[in-house]
């Protein structure tokens, strides 16, 4: 049986790890080597690294920084941030990283989504749509740069153009729910999983295990992940890597799935 | 020693690291005469097929590779789009594969298009050997791998298949004749039981 992904989400900022609230402030976490060492050792689905200056600066990425993560990494590994170029999709997946997460770029020029595609094959292209909730009419709608700029398109047309395009996955990630962790945005999820028949993983707002549950519930075998979740413990948020034990996912899955 | 085949495709970095740990030796050829010395052969590849198949072309080591496959009958493993390589053709693409296998790649829609499943085939799935073979020593129950594919090997010979897993329908992930074998999953990114799939691989 395929099972549901779940995946740390980890932001990189100043060369180390950090996690933010509704995108903004972040805070310090540790070292990003490090932390996937932890998660190796936790046999971890899948590790997604998102460097959250890249795109905000106008930078190339980082490529040492990568070279150093997918060496270290025993997982399958998602890199995002300031990919503009099917050059630099193709150099990064050269560096050992199964898959390349577009965002800002998939929505200012979609036909590098295909580009890509071509090079490195949709199997390893990852659209990231950052998603808020339009207050005035209920839609979702995508933002880029960080969640600073709108794209002015909803997210389900977004998701429907990604797969057309020849994308292998879509991440939503929910803006309004980063780092709250009080649950996944689940009408958000639920209107992305039916709008397209690719794998999707959803990011933004889980707590607890209790939440990928009911995502899985939800949405059927999608991607939990979660970045607060994996970085804090306890109420005062305390810096701790943690990542369920094989038989806790096992439980999860079961009574999730039915 | 195991050499790993670098024509340009495939996660080089993560195969040697994993022999690393085990103490296992291996080396990297970029070119015909790196092969040289090699008693086994990894050939990965992700990606598009005709695109891993034309950098293995322009790599100058196919003819090489050939004769100490098909010659010398060298163990040979080929991983995920490295696998596919082995076949005669794909759906994905129009150039010809290897041909070492009796096989060729089909698109899963044309297995289960009235199905509700998310394609590629992403993520952890059962793998369920069918006939004893080294390759899986240890993990003949509870073995499961990292998948990230949308087209799947299809032999000519039901006994050519050596593993089988189940995403809409069963299809063979592992394959072996003779000296060639290939996985359709990733073991450089499957923990322990990719561990364990490379060391027996090393072992055999």
């Amino acid at each position: 049986m395929l099972r549901p992904r779940i995946i740390p989400c980890l932001l990189v900022h100043d060369d180390g790890l950090v996690k933010t609230v509704a995108f903004k402030d972040p805070k310090y976490v540790g070292d990003p080597i490090n932390a996937v060492k932890i998660f190796n050792e936790k046999e971890t689905d899948e590790l997604a690294v998102f460097d959250i200056d890249a795109t905000a600066r106008g930078a190339e990425p980082n490529f040492k920084m990568i070279a150093n993560l997918a060496v270290e990494c025993r997982m399958p590994l998602c890199y995002g941030g300031g990919v503009k170029t099917v050059e630099q999709a193709k150099r990064i997946v050269g560096l050992g990283v199964e898959k390349v997460a577009i965002s800002s770029a998939a929505i200012e020029t979609p036909e590098l989504i295909s580009a890509a595609a071509q090079e490195i094959g949709g199997q390893s292209v990852v659209v990231v749509i950052d998603a808020k909730k339009d207050d005035r009419t209920g839609e979702y709608m995508a933002w880029t740069r960080n969640a600073t700029r709108r794209a002015g398109r909803s997210v389900i047309e977004v998701a429907r153009q990604a797969e057309a395009l020849g994308a292998g996955e879509i991440v939503v990630n929910s803006i309004d729910n980063d780092g709250r962790m009080k649950g996944y945005d689940l009408t958000l999820a639920r209107a992305v999983r039916e709008a397209v028949r690719l794998p999707i993983t959803v990011l933004g707002g889980a707590g607890s295990l209790a939440d990928l549950g009911k995502l899985i519930a939800t949405c059927g075998v999608v991607g939990a992940a979660a970045g607060s979740l994996f970085v804090f413990k306890g109420v005062y948020r305390a810096v701790l890597i943690n990542y369920p034990a094989p038989s806790q996912k096992e439980d999860l899955f079961s009574a999730a799935l039915g | 020693m195991i050499t790993i085949v670098d024509y340009g495709l495939g996660n080089i970095a993560a195969f040697a690291n994993v022999y690393n740990r085990a103490n296992i030796n291996i080396s990297i050829a970029k070119t015909a005469g790196d092969l040289n010395g090699a008693s086994k052969l990894i050939l990965p590849g992700v990606g598009h097929f005709d695109h891993a198949m034309e950098l293995l072309q322009q790599s100058g080591m196919r003819d090489t590779l050939d004769d100490l496959v098909l010659k010398e009958k060298v163990p040979v493993i080929g991983i995920c789009v490295g696998m596919q390589m082995l076949a005669r053709s794909s759906e994905e693409g129009k150039l010809p594969g290897l041909g070492w296998l009796d096989a060729d790649v089909k698109a899963f829609k044309s297995q289960a298009a009235t199905r509700d499943m998310a394609l590629p085939h992403m993520g952890w799935n059962d793998v369920r050997p069918v006939s004893p073979n080294k390759l899986f020593e240890e993990l003949e129950t509870d073995a499961r791998f990292y998948f990230l594919h949308s087209y799947y090997f299809d032999c000519d010979r039901q006994q050519d298949v050596l593993a089988i897993c189940n995403y809409g329908a069963d299809f063979g992930c592992a394959v072996h004749s003779a000296n060639i074998y290939g996985v359709q999953f990733h073991p450089e990114k499957s923990h322990r039981f990719g561990t364990r799939l490379l060391k027996n691989f090393a072992e055999l």
